[in-house]
C-alpha cells in the first residue's frame, strides 16, 4: 500500500515535471516559429533552452567554481539568514498574536501599526535596518551580515504567523471552552491546553506563507544591504551579464524556487510530526 | 442551610436574558438529593439546559440561590464538585482516548502514575479497551461521547451533569449506553441531573423525574419513578413503565407542550 502510493506520487511528479518541461519548450517553438512578438518576442535571449540553463550549471564563473556549486554556497548563504529570519519572525509572531488575544485592550491600539508596518516597502526599509544594526555593537563588533539580512526575512515573516495565530486562538470551541470553565481552568491553561492546540492548524498554514516569504525576504535583503554573497547578490550580477548568458540568472532563479520549495516542505514535515487532526481537516 | 443528604438545592431561582428581555426561568425551587438521578424533561425554550448551566456555574442566575454540596455553585465549580457532559462530546482532537480522559485529571495536578491508573480504571468502565490510542475521529459518535463521560467521571465528582447527552445519536446506540449509564451510576454512587428530550429515557433512567413549562422556564411537576432497581432492558417492558410514561406525557400535555409532540409518538412507537 505505502509502495504504491509512493510510486503514484513519483509518477506524478515525474508527469508534472515533464509536463512543464514541454510547456515551457513548446511556447518557446511555437513563438520562434511564428514569429509572435506578444507578449513578448521569444528568442534564445528571453526564453532560454531547458537543456541550456541545466548545462550551464557545470560551467565554470569567475569566481573559479563551476555554477553549480557557486549558486549552492550562495543559497546556502541566503538559507542560513532566511532561516535565522524566519525562525525569529514566527517566534515575534507568534508571541505578538498571543498577547494580543490575552490582552485584548492592546489589540485596538496596536493593530493598525501591525497594519502599516507591512505597508512599508520593504525597499525602503531595508537600508535603514542594515545601516541601523552596523552601528550596534555586539563585543565590540556589527553583527555579521547575515544577521541584518535575517532582521529583514523577519519582517515578512511575522506578518501572516501574528494573523493567523489571532484566528486560530479564537477559533477554540465554545463549548470547549465551557468545558474549561468547568474545571476552573485559569487562562494560562486554557491557552497552552486549549487555544494553541486549536490554533496549530492555523498557525502552520501562516508558516507555509512565512516559509517562501522569508527566502524571498532575505534575498531581497541581501540586494538592498548590498551584501554578494548570497542569491541576492548572484541575481543582481547575473543581471549584469544577463545579454552574454541568460542562462546563468535562470539557474539562480531555479536555486531560489528550489530553496522556498525546501522550506515550505521542512514546514509541511514539521506540521504532519505536530497537528494531529482528522486527516481531511490536514490541510 | 441545606440538610447533609442534599447535593443540590435551587431556591427562587430565575434567569432573564438580556436587560427586561426574555424570562428563561421563574421561580425554580428543587433539591437534588445525594445518590439521586434526576431529570429535566420539557419542550425546547422551557429553560432546562439554561437550568443545568446555572447549577454548574457556567451562567449566571438573575436571581435566587443555588447551593452545590452546600456550597455556592461558583465555590462548587472552583472545587471541581462537577463533572458536566454535552450533547456534543466535545472531544480534543489533538488528544488520544486516553489523554482526553485525563484532561481534568491533568488539572487538578495529579501526577502522571496515578493519572494512568484511573484513566485505564475509565477505559474500562465505559468499555472502550483496545482504543486507548485513538483518537477521537476515529471513533463513532457512541464511542467518541462515553469518552465524554469518561472524561466527567474521570475525577469521580459528586454530581454529574449531563446535557441530552445521546441526543445526537440514534436510537440503539441510545438505548445501549443508557444501560451503560445506568451501570456506572450504580458502580460509581455518583449523584446525576440529566436533561432530555425523549419520556421514555427520562423514565428509564431516573428515580425522578421534573417536567418542566416554558415562556417561562418553570417546574410544572415533579414524577417520582418507582422503578425496581437495578433497571434492565427488562424494565422498558413493565406495565409500571407505561403508566410512568403516561404520567409524565400528560404532565406535559397539562404544560402545554405542542413541542414534544413529535417526541411523544416516538415513545409511543417504543411502548
Amino acid at each position: 500500500m505505502a509502495f504504491r502510493r509512493i510510486a503514484k506520487r513519483g509518477l506524478v511528479f515525474v508527469l508534472v515535471l515533464g509536463g512543464l518541461w514541454a510547456f515551457w519548450e513548446g511556447y518557446k517553438w511555437l513563438w520562434e516559429r511564428t514569429g509572435w512578438s506578444r507578449p513578448f518576442r521569444v528568442d534564445d535571449l528571453t526564453l532560454p533552452h531547458v537543456h541550456t540553463i541545466l548545462l550551464q550549471l557545470g560551467e565554470p564563473t569567475s569566481t573559479g567554481d563551476d555554477l553549480w556549486l557557486f549558486l549552492l554556497r550562495a543559497a546556502l548563504f541566503t538559507a542560513k539568514s532566511a532561516a535565522v529570519g524566519f525562525a525569529f519572525g514566527a517566534i515575534v509572531g507568534f508571541v505578538l498574536g498571543v498577547v494580543l488575544v490575552q490582552f485584548d485592550v492592546l489589540r485596538r491600539g496596536v493593530m493598525p501599526y501591525v497594519v502599516a508596518s507591512q505597508t512599508i516597502p520593504i525597499l525602503a526599509l531595508a537600508p535603514i535596518v542594515v545601516r541601523g544594526l552596523g552601528s550596534v555593537s555586539i563585543n565590540g563588533e556589527p553583527p555579521p551580515d547575515w544577521v541584518r539580512v535575517a532582521v529583514i526575512a523577519s519582517y515578512l515573516t511575522f506578518f501572516p504567523v501574528t494573523m493567523n495565530t489571532i484566528r486560530g486562538l479564537r477559533s477554540a470551541d465554545p463549548r470547549a471552552l465551557e468545558l474549561m470553565h468547568s474545571y476552573a481552568a485559569s487562562g494560562w491553561t486554557v491557552l497552552w491546553k486549549l487555544r494553541v492546540p486549536s490554533a496549530l492548524p492555523y498557525i502552520f498554514t501562516a508558516l507555509k506563507i512565512a516559509a517562501t516569504a522569508s527566502v524571498v525576504g532575505a534575498i531581497i535583503g541581501e540586494q538592498t544591504a548590498s551584501i554578494s554573497n548570497g542569491l541576492g547578490g548572484a541575481i543582481l550580477n547575473f543581471n549584469k551579464y544577463y545579454v552574454l548568458e541568460p542562462a546563468s540568472l535562470w539557474a539562480t532563479n531555479l536555486y531560489a524556487a528550489l530553496l522556498g520549495i525546501g522550506f515550505f516542505l521542512l514546514v509541511l514535515v514539521a506540521e504532519k510530526g505536530v497537528v494531529h487532526r482528522a486527516p481531511e481537516r490536514l490541510v | 442551610m441545606n440538610g447533609d443528604a442534599s447535593v443540590v438545592s435551587i431556591k427562587g431561582l430565575s434567569k432573564v436574558f438580556g436587560k427586561g428581555g426574555v424570562s428563561a426561568l421563574q421561580g425554580i425551587d428543587l433539591d437534588v438529593e445525594r445518590g439521586e438521578f434526576v431529570s429535566l424533561i420539557g419542550p425546547s425554550g422551557c429553560g432546562k439546559s439554561t437550568l443545568l448551566r446555572i447549577i454548574g456555574d457556567i451562567i449566571d442566575p438573575t436571581d435566587g440561590e443555588v447551593t452545590v454540596n452546600g456550597k455556592p455553585a461558583r465555590r462548587a465549580r472552583l472545587d471541581r464538585d462537577y463533572g458536566i457532559v454535552f450533547q456534543a462530546p466535545v472531544l480534543y482532537d489533538w488528544r488520544t482516548v486516553v489523554k482526553n480522559i485525563a484532561l481534568p485529571l491533568e488539572m487538578l495536578g495529579w501526577d502522571r502514575a496515578k493519572r494512568a491508573a484511573r484513566v485505564r480504571d475509565m477505559v474500562e468502565l465505559v468499555e472502550l479497551s483496545g482504543f486507548e490510542k485513538h483518537h477521537p475521529w476515529q471513533l463513532s459518535g457512541g464511542m467518541q461521547q462515553r469518552v465524554s463521560i469518561a472524561r466527567a467521571l474521570s475525577f469521580s465528582p459528586a454530581l454529574l451533569l449531563m446535557d441530552e447527552p445521546f441526543g445526537a445519536l440514534d436510537e440503539m446506540t441510545r438505548e445501549r449506553l443508557n444501560l451503560e449509564l445506568l451501570r456506572i451510576w450504580t458502580e460509581t454512587g455518583s449523584t446525576v441531573i440529566f436533561v432530555t428530550h425523549s419520556i421514555s429515557e427520562a423514565v428509564f433512567l431516573s428515580t425522578r423525574v421534573v417536567v418542566m413549562s416554558p415562556r417561562p422556564g418553570r417546574v410544572a411537576g415533579i414524577v417520582p419513578v418507582d422503578l425496581p432497581q437495578p433497571r434492565t432492558a427488562a424494565s422498558r417492558e413493565q406495565p409500571r413503565f407505561f403508566e410512568l410514561v403516561t404520567q409524565v406525557r400528560e404532565s406535559l400535555h397539562a404544560v402545554g407542550a405542542d413541542e414534544v409532540e413529535e417526541t411523544l409518538s416516538t415513545a409511543e412507537e417504543i411502548a
